[in-house]
């Protein structure tokens, strides 16, 4: 039995088809097209899947599809600005945060949802935003300092 | 930050270390932050089909029967997967470089041996489809006793894990059942030690965790031909097992991977990729096979645990006369990667240290429990846990400084290895010196003038077989100063024993030091630079 659902995706409404009791991270990936955001566990541990949901950082594998109507769903995809990167995404590439890559769109989610309350965060703050994603690569110590240095981007852009 | 020691071996390096400290993008980075990198997973293909593997609860079992016929009927399901279906049902990875008997079934055929061996797979239109199936199957086991500890599966009666090596070990060149390391005499060199440290070590079992599970996906193509998106870390190994296991040309396998959502070792076993191609094959469409989490951490191979047993015997100048070691591998029911381990456990038994009696024993034994692989290092990894804490023990039991302890002890180049290797482009002791520095940890001033460097051995530049001294006039007296072990000891108050064995490596006498040098040796292995042999 399949459910409609609609829900902004990256700013863009996506109307979509959903089993009943699919997760947003198949509906994402396997519905809407969505490859962006990668599967870890399936069981809401690792971070891997995390997604903006109004604003808030969600693991996707273990929301509920349907609980998503009517929602604004971000993901990496829609970190970019055309050719412009984000700033996290910058200082990522510039502090070699990413090595095996797996676990980036899900800490660049987390650090996004920080960074949209809290422009100028403390390390400590940082650490525990990421604190819900794994990295099996042990690449901590720069995404860490990638996130403070977006953070430092940020407050020169706005002042 | 990084820093550059340019000071240490610069004689053998061409100064081009440019890129050393200075950022350098990964090409793939661009990818990986906006979420563009493929990953095998980031594949879509219309008709794909899913795989599912039923697993054994059992630890060890014989089983009765099998009955799949409801699993059959049920919804979505396109094709169950039994053993008799797989074309060359028994394999070892290490067949490939012919090493090792082919011992482990794709699907188990009448025995399981570890929880979660593979038993059946169903071939489905969704994963939940294929999981409700796999619930419809009736399999009735006979239990059998399962050894768990590498002790006791190589006691006398002890259940027999793996048919293929009914004594539960792997076997060595066809007739050997472990790996010796024989060198000096051990047993004469500790009767006459001044201090024995005699210890065992247990490690457990470590799990890769890649945030990306094993899986791939086996896609027909035109002629015949498969094309395989894949997660694996050894593309052609990978290739070349699927390939035997299906019975197949490995010219029909187009295998597509390289972007890997971390592996560490946990990634070289081939794992999904033979069935998803067997179950493309049978079914005709795109079939996926992807380890759910539970499945990675219970059938996806870890780093096999280790038992380490260490006897050092040393004398109160601070010199290790001798190393006895007995360790074993536990490679859970099937071979996988563990008796390569081994092998190079054996040949590290020393560490990097001069021992000039060694005795080891190591074996690859087989319990019921998860075959174990590859991991960072494997084979010597957890003996150097053992045999560091051996050092800093045996510092203690002869009343030394750990790192001037182990200055002592370290790889001269020159020196020969217990495994009959020269020791060359040693750089331990450079390393302890400077971490010592790095650490404000204070070293005596003569261990930190000590050098790797071999004395009287001019460094050749690599190829050309001369001696360096001919070409580097300005390198052709050895930087290192030559040090009296046994004298040292004596200089420190320490009642100096006379070397009750001489080392097999005996320096030649002692040149005069050169005044007020740092780090006294002059030179650097690395892949571009110089390098002697």
């Amino acid at each position: 039995m399949k459910t409609p659902v609609q829900f902004s995706l990256n700013g863009e409404d996506v109307a979509t088809f959903v089993e009943g009791g699919a997760n947003l991270l198949d509906a994402l990936r396997e519905t809407v097209g969505d490859l962006t955001v990668k599967g870890g566990c399936w069981q809401g541990t690792c971070g891997v899947c995390t997604v903006l949901i109004d604003g808030a950082p969600r693991v996707a594998c273990i929301t509920l599809a349907e609980s998503c109507a009517g929602r604004a769903i971000e993901t990496v995809a829609g970190l970019r600005r055309g050719a412009e990167l984000h700033p996290l995404q910058t200082a990522f590439m510039e502090r070699f945060a990413a090595q095996c890559g797996y676990c980036t769109p899900g800490m660049l989610m987390a650090a996004k949802a920080l960074l949209d309350r809290n422009p100028a965060p403390s390390r400590e703050e940082v650490v525990d935003a990421i604190g819900g994603n794994i990295c099996r690569c042990t690449g901590y110590e720069p995404i860490i300092e990638a996130i403070l240095d977006a953070s430092r981007s940020n407050s020169r852009r706005s002042a | 930050m990084l820093e550059l020691r340019k000071d240490i071996f610069a004689d053998e390096r061409d100064d081009n270390l440019k890129e050393i400290g200075r950022p350098t993008p990964r090409q793939d980075i661009l990818g990986h932050v906006t979420g563009a990198s493929a990953y095998y997973d980031d594949h879509r293909f219309a008709n794909l089909l899913h795989l599912k593997v039923l697993r054994s609860p059992h630890a060890h079992a014989r089983i009765r029967s099998i009955d799949d016929s409801a699993a059959a009927r049920a919804p979505g399901v396109k094709r169950i997967i039994r053993a008799a279906d797989v074309p060359v049902n028994l394999n070892t990875l290490l067949s490939l470089i012919q090493f090792g008997k082919d011992d482990e079934p794709s699907l188990a055929t009448d025995v399981v041996r570890y929880k979660g061996e593979p038993i059946l797979a169903v071939v489905a239109t969704s994963e939940r489809a294929a999981h409700e199936a796999l619930a419809l199957v009736r399999i009735s086991y006979d239990p059998l006793p399962a050894i768990f500890d590498v002790e006791e599966a190589l006691k006398p009666g002890a259940p027999s894990v793996n048919p293929t090596y009914p004594k539960n070990t792997f076997e060595y060149y066809g007739k050997y059942d472990h790996q010796k390391l024989r060198y000096g005499d051990a047993d004469a060199a500790l009767a006459k030690c001044d201090v024995i440290v005699d210890q065992r070590y247990q490690m457990s079992p470590i799990e890769h965790a890649p945030t990306e599970t094993n899986g791939s996906i086996a896609v027909p193509d035109t002629n015949g031909r498969f094309v395989v998106h894949t997660s694996t870390q050894a593309l052609f190994f990978s290739l070349d097992t699927s390939a035997k296991i299906n019975a197949m040309e490995s010219n029909r396998l187009h295998f597509i991977g390289g972007t890997v959502g971390g592996g560490f070792g946990g990634k070289v076993d081939t794992l999904t990729e033979p069935l998803a191609i067997l179950a493309a094959r049978l079914t005709g469409a795109p079939v996926r096979y992807r380890l759910s989490r539970h499945e990675e951490m219970q059938f996806g191979s870890p780093r096999g645990a280790e038992r380490i047993f260490v006897t050092d015997g040393a004398m109160k100048d601070g010199r290790i006369m001798a190393r006895k070691v007995k360790a074993y591998f536990d490679s859970g029911a099937y071979t996988r990667l563990s008796s390569y381990a081994a092998v190079k456990c054996a040949a590290h038994i020393p560490g990097p240290y001069t021992i000039p009696n060694v005795y080891g024993d190591v074996y690859c034994v087989f319990t019921n429990r998860t075959p174990a692989t590859a991991m960072r290092g494997f084979g010597v990894t957890a003996l150097d846990f053992a045999l560091e804490c051996q050092m800093d023990k045996l510092a203690v039991a002869v009343g030394m400084d750990p790192i001037e302890f182990r200055i002592l002890n370290a790889y001269r180049d020159g020196d020969m290895k217990a495994h009959r290797r020269e020791a060359k482009n040693c750089a331990l002791i450079e390393c302890a010196q400077v971490a010592a520095e790095k650490a404000n940890w204070p070293i005596r001033e003569e261990f930190k003038r000590m050098s790797s460097r071999r004395e009287g051995a001019a460094p050749a530049p690599y190829g050309t077989g001369a001696p360096a001294a001919a070409q580097k006039p300005a390198h052709a007296t050895p930087q290192r100063i030559p040090y009296d072990r046994a004298g040292e000891a004596a200089a420190r108050g320490t009642p100096a024993q006379p070397p009750p064995a001489p080392r097999p490596t005996s320096p030649p006498p002692p040149a005069a030091p050169p005044a007020g040098s740092g780090h006294g040796a002059a030179r650097f292995s690395s892949v571009f630079g110089t390098r002697r042999r």
